[in-house]
């Protein structure tokens, strides 16, 4: 998975952030994401939204827990770095 | 209204004895009137009961309600003995790290690819229970053997062996059914089987989610224990069994029960997915709430405060049927859209085998009513016995005709 992803609370400049999306004709609203990863995901109504572009490992978890694949995390470059197939 | 005193009586919890499929009606009167009470259940401490849609969603999903806080504590509880509850009494990062070891065999499109297979099982088995001829029971004939031979497959459980796990996993949802001895005994058998076939996959690897479990945990040597590993991969046996399996009937009866649903599912079989949602919504599987999750900090819901430290209960049952949140709660409409139930739980224990239900859920509904389209109730509604003492709402058994 490439380097080691900055996490806690080190200020991250802009170019470090994750371009991190959530496909909402996929999500079924589980919340998962959200209790996994509290800072980058939340619900509205019954779809997850994303809310932070930091880069920190809770939100690769998140997007490997999430049922039905919603989640995608890339990097800058626009590789993805989670779901792993 | 925001009493947190000790002294204020708390209702008895359930309010009443589990009644076929029947929704208390005093659900509704709390939703509308006191959405968050304390309740006593038969065991534990005292606990808050939530019946609001948005109030249980807040106390499943939100992390300033935890699971681990429960351990030590007088749990409230429908059963005597307190059991070990493994990834459902965890919090993040533990618990996503249990977890995780199996996410990948259950996402919707590995799911997907079962399809077939259940299909071609589910096909096989009513031509066996019609050979039987009727009026024949569809719990031992079809709602059974389907979940239990597609759990085995997908962990690598030789099928051969169900008449005795089948027994063991009983203890994982048994409330009073069994003594606490012998739900100790049960669940250290079911432990010791399991553990067994890890020992044999580490040997000799398959393609099986036990041998997939066993190869990521020793992959990572900061992850889970191996007794954290056997009780999870004992618990997805024990649920695959449970489960599904008191679903189907469970929808069934639902569905032969309310006036016009059958011919309306069998009229437009399209409706079959959005019907299982419906069920999901619409069927008081647990005879009680969830589990009880402890507050960490004050929390306030629907103008109580719930003070760190204290349990509350959600029940997904009211939930489900909240007016806030659904049109006609009460009614069973099988296209309702949205459905944003929570059948399934929500947050992150929200149910891991929930797109392995779902699917097989279609999949049964799918393949009876085709195979049986005068399918019937095979004996007076009277004559139908339920299960007691146990957590879900089911029955022992259900003659049908065709
Ligand atoms: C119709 C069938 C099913 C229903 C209605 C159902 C319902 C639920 C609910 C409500 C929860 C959450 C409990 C809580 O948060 O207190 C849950 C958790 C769970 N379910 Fe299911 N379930 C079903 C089938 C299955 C199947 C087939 C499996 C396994 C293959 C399974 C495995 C699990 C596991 C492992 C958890 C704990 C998840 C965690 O703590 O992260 N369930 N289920
Ligand atoms: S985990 Fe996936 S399905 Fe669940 S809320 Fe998040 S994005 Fe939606």
């Amino acid at each position: 998975m490439g380097d080691k992803p900055v996490t806690g609370d080190k200020p991250v400049t802009s170019e470090d952030h994750w371009r991190i999306t959530v496909d909402a004709t996929r999500c079924i609203g589980s919340g998962i994401c959200a209790g996994t990863a509290p800072r980058h995901f939340a619900l509205d109504g019954s779809v997850s939204v994303p809310l932070s572009g930091d880069p920190d490992e809770a939100a690769l978890d998140a997007a490997e827990s999430c049922p039905v694949e919603a989640i995608e995390v890339r990097d800058q470059s626009g590789r993805v770095l989670a779901p792993s197939l | 209204m925001a009493v947190t005193d000790d002294t204020v009586l708390a209702r008895d919890y359930p309010f009443s004895p589990p009644h076929r499929l029947d929704v208390d009606e005093l659900y509704a009167r709390l939703r509308a009137e006191q959405p968050v009470i304390r309740v006593q259940l038969p065991y534990g401490e005292r606990a808050w009961l939530a019946t609001r849609y948005a109030d249980v969603r807040t106390v499943l999903g939100d992390p300033r309600f935890s699971r681990a806080a429960s351990i030590g504590r007088d749990v409230p509880r429908t059963n005597p003995y307190q059991p070990e509850l493994g990834i459902l009494a965890m919090d993040e990062p533990e618990h996503g790290r249990l977890r995780r070891l199996a996410t990948k065999a259950f996402t919707a499109r590995r799911i997907e690819a079962l399809r077939p297979r259940t299909e071609q099982i589910a096909a096989e088995l009513l031509d066996a229970m019609a050979a039987t001829g009727q009026p024949a029971d569809l719990v031992e004939h079809f709602a059974t053997p389907l979940p239990i031979r597609v759990i085995c497959d997908l962990l690598g459980v030789p099928a051969s062996d169900q008449d005795k796990f089948h027994v063991w996993s009983e203890a994982v949802v048994s409330t009073t059914s069994l003594t606490p001895e012998r739900i100790s005994e049960y669940i250290g058998n079911l432990h010791a089987y399991i553990g067994a076939l890890l020992a044999d996959r580490r040997r000799e690897p398959a393609s099986d989610l036990l041998t997939a479990m066993a190869q990521a945990r020793d992959a990572d040597p900061d992850g889970p224990s191996e007794d954290e590993l056997v009780a999870f991969s004992a618990g997805l046996l024990a649920a695959g069994h449970e489960t599904t399996v008191t679903q189907i009937p469970n929808f069934l009866y639902a569905l032969l029960t309310n006036p016009g649903a059958m011919e309306r599912l069998r009229g437009d079989p399209a409706l079959i997915p959005s019907a299982v949602e419906e069920l999901l919504r619409w069927v008081p599987l647990g005879a009680a709430s969830t589990f009880a999750r402890y507050a960490l900090e004050d929390v306030e819901l629907s103008g109580v405060t719930v003070r760190a430290g204290e349990p509350v209960v959600g029940s997904l049952t009211s939930a489900n049927r909240d007016e806030r949140v659904f049109a006609d709660p009460d009614t069973l409409d099988l296209a309702r859209h949205p459905n944003p139930h929570i059948g399934f739980g929500h947050g992150v224990h929200h149910c891991a085998g929930a797109q392995l239900a779902r699917m097989e859920l279609q999949v049964a509904l799918g393949a009876l009513i085709r195979r049986f389209p005068g399918l019937r109730l095979g004996a007076g509604e009277d004559e139908l016995v339920w299960k007691s003492g146990m957590l879900v709402r089911g029955l022992t058994s259900m003659p049908v005709a065709w």
